[in-house]
């Protein structure tokens, strides 16, 4: 008998989640950048506004970048008013978002540390609490032994360089399958209509009169009434091209995994000091992340040595991960703004959006994001949780400053 | 990794430098007479391309002296440097 071809044995292909439609020559809405902010986008411009006749244009393919790069981390511990508005919103949308779907997202609300190591840590840290408080966001602040008993394989020995010296605690908080979240987004503005387009890169977008018209693509031309602009590390170049500039830098951040392990680690943890932070995925793999590296780049890849420095933090918090192997190691591009905050509204061309600036943090906020962000662009006029922040903000010096002050600096 | 010609010293290893940012930002010669617009554009706005970017650099752990390159952002390649006060080299 002949060897069986390889592979002659695997399942069948399962059915797409989404059609692969041709871009038509017009749409009500263009989003640019098929990301999970351009796909929570599409959903809720048709489930909150009735909004169908609208393409998503993805140069790549779904979700391949930020969103397929992330850590996972979902919270909303921000400090300042506007933040924790826009946040909670967001963290509120995660715990029903398997049922608004109908698709498992394996959202798990095991809780976030966010650590203190020294006394303006502490001070901050308490200060964020109650903050957190007054706000209605859960928060409370643990001292080490409570965090010991929330995650026993933190090392909150007195006799190491940097010791724990509590944490805020957030119950609320936790992970989800990126991966699944872009499906079930997808899925869902396909259902209702929308056109996902992939390997359809913007190259131009016309505007006539200060008003925005239609965008240039590698696959034709295609007329708009509206274009929002959601592609994160790039939106610096899509700005260009429509004449303004965004306050925005892009960097490398880059990410790993660990081979699969049993579970150990019970909850997220964060360390803004010692900086690095810690989940375990579903599947056993230690999710670690740090921050960005430092140069501008648009490489999605970054220097060894800043992952090197995030491994001595994890063993510093961690030091049973000595015997841990590094899988895989990856890096994406992150649009960085002045304050640590995303810029979501209006820009000088009449009938243009943009949602960038997350930084390093975009992730959780994606449901959030793209409620706000489909009634910016249905209305023509911010969402009330996303009026603070504006593009002019920079002009007006009403900031919101969110570095270092909610954990993991951006 | 990169490996940065530093102009005094050579090629070094990316760990010993330090990230300066955009190269060519003056101070405004008068900063009293700029509007709001004007300051916000000197404070938050940075060049931020997708190709060729001229940025400072501080060879920290070497001569700690300050100098100017123009990298691609796009690929990495450092296409030049140059000493502070001199001009960006033109780039065929």
């Amino acid at each position: 008998m002949s060897p069986r071809t390889p592979g002659a044995d695997l399942p069948e292909h399962p059915d797409f989640l989404w059609r692969t439609p041709e871009p038509k020559r017009s749409y009500d809405v263009v989003i640019v950048g098929g990301g999970g902010h351009g796909l929570a986008t599409a959903h809720y411009l048709a489930k909150n506004h009735g909004i169908t006749n609208v393409a998503v244009l993805e140069k790549g393919w779904l979700a391949g970048g930020n969103m397929a790069r992330n850590t996972t981390i979902i919270r909303s511990n921000y400090l300042w008013d506007e933040s924790s508005g826009l946040y909670e919103h967001a963290l509120k949308l995660w715990e029903g978002l398997e049922d608004d779907l109908g698709y498992p997202i394996l959202f798990s609300q095991r809780g976030v540390l966010n650590l203190a190591h020294s006394l303006q840590d502490v001070r901050d840290s308490v200060r964020r609490v109650e903050a957190n408080r007054l706000n209605g966001v859960d928060a409370e602040w643990l001292d080490p032994q409570q965090v010991k008993d929330v995650c026993p394989i933190v090392n909150v020995s007195q006799d190491v360089r940097y010791p724990v010296m509590g944490a805020t605690y957030q119950p609320r908080a936790g992970i989800a399958k990126h991966d699944y979240v872009a499906w079930g987004l997808a899925r869902s503005a396909d259902a209702a209509g929308i056109d996902l387009i992939q390997n359809c890169e913007v190259t131009g977008i016309d505007v006539q009169g200060g008003r925005v018209v239609g965008v240039q693509t590698s696959r034709g031309r295609i007329a708009a009434g509206k274009v929002a602009l959601c592609a994160a590390g790039h939106s610096s170049v899509l700005a260009g091209m429509a004449g303004f500039e965004l306050p925005i830098q892009s960097h490398p951040l880059q990410a790993l995994v660990s081979e699969l392990l049993e579970p150990v680690h019970p909850t997220v943890v964060m360390s803004n000091a010692v900086h690095v932070y810690v989940s375990q995925a579903h599947k056993g793999e230690l999710v670690m992340g740090a921050g960005i590296d430092s140069y501008n780049a648009y490489t999605q890849r970054g220097a060894f040595h800043i992952i090197e420095r995030q491994m001595a933090a994890a063993l510093e918090l961690f030091p049973m991960f000595a015997r841990a192997h590094v899988l895989r190691t990856w890096g994406g591009v992150v649009d960085v703004s002045p304050d640590a905050s995303p810029v979501i509204g209006l820009t000088p061309v009449d009938g243009l959006y943009v949602n960038c600036g997350w930084g390093t943090g975009g992730f959780k906020a994606t449901p959030g994001a793209g409620w706000v962000y489909a009634h910016t662009i249905a209305h023509d006029e911010p969402h009330p949780l996303n009026a603070p922040f504006s593009l002019d903000r920079f002009t007006t010096g009403a900031l919101v400053d969110e570095h270092g002050a909610a954990a993991v600096a951006h | 990794m990169l490996l940065i010609p530093c102009p005094w010293c050579g090629s070094r290893d990316e760990a010993e430098f330090h990230y300066g940012g955009q190269a060519h930002v003056p101070y405004p010669e008068d900063p009293a007479s700029l509007d709001d617009t004007q300051w916000a554009r000197y404070l938050f706005f940075r060049a931020n391309p997708k190709g060729p970017l001229a940025e400072r650099w501080c060879h920290t752990d070497g001569c700690r002296r300050w100098f100017n390159a123009v990298r691609n952002t796009a690929t990495h390649d450092i296409l030049a440097v140059y000493k502070p006060g001199e001009p960006r080299p033109v780039i065929a």
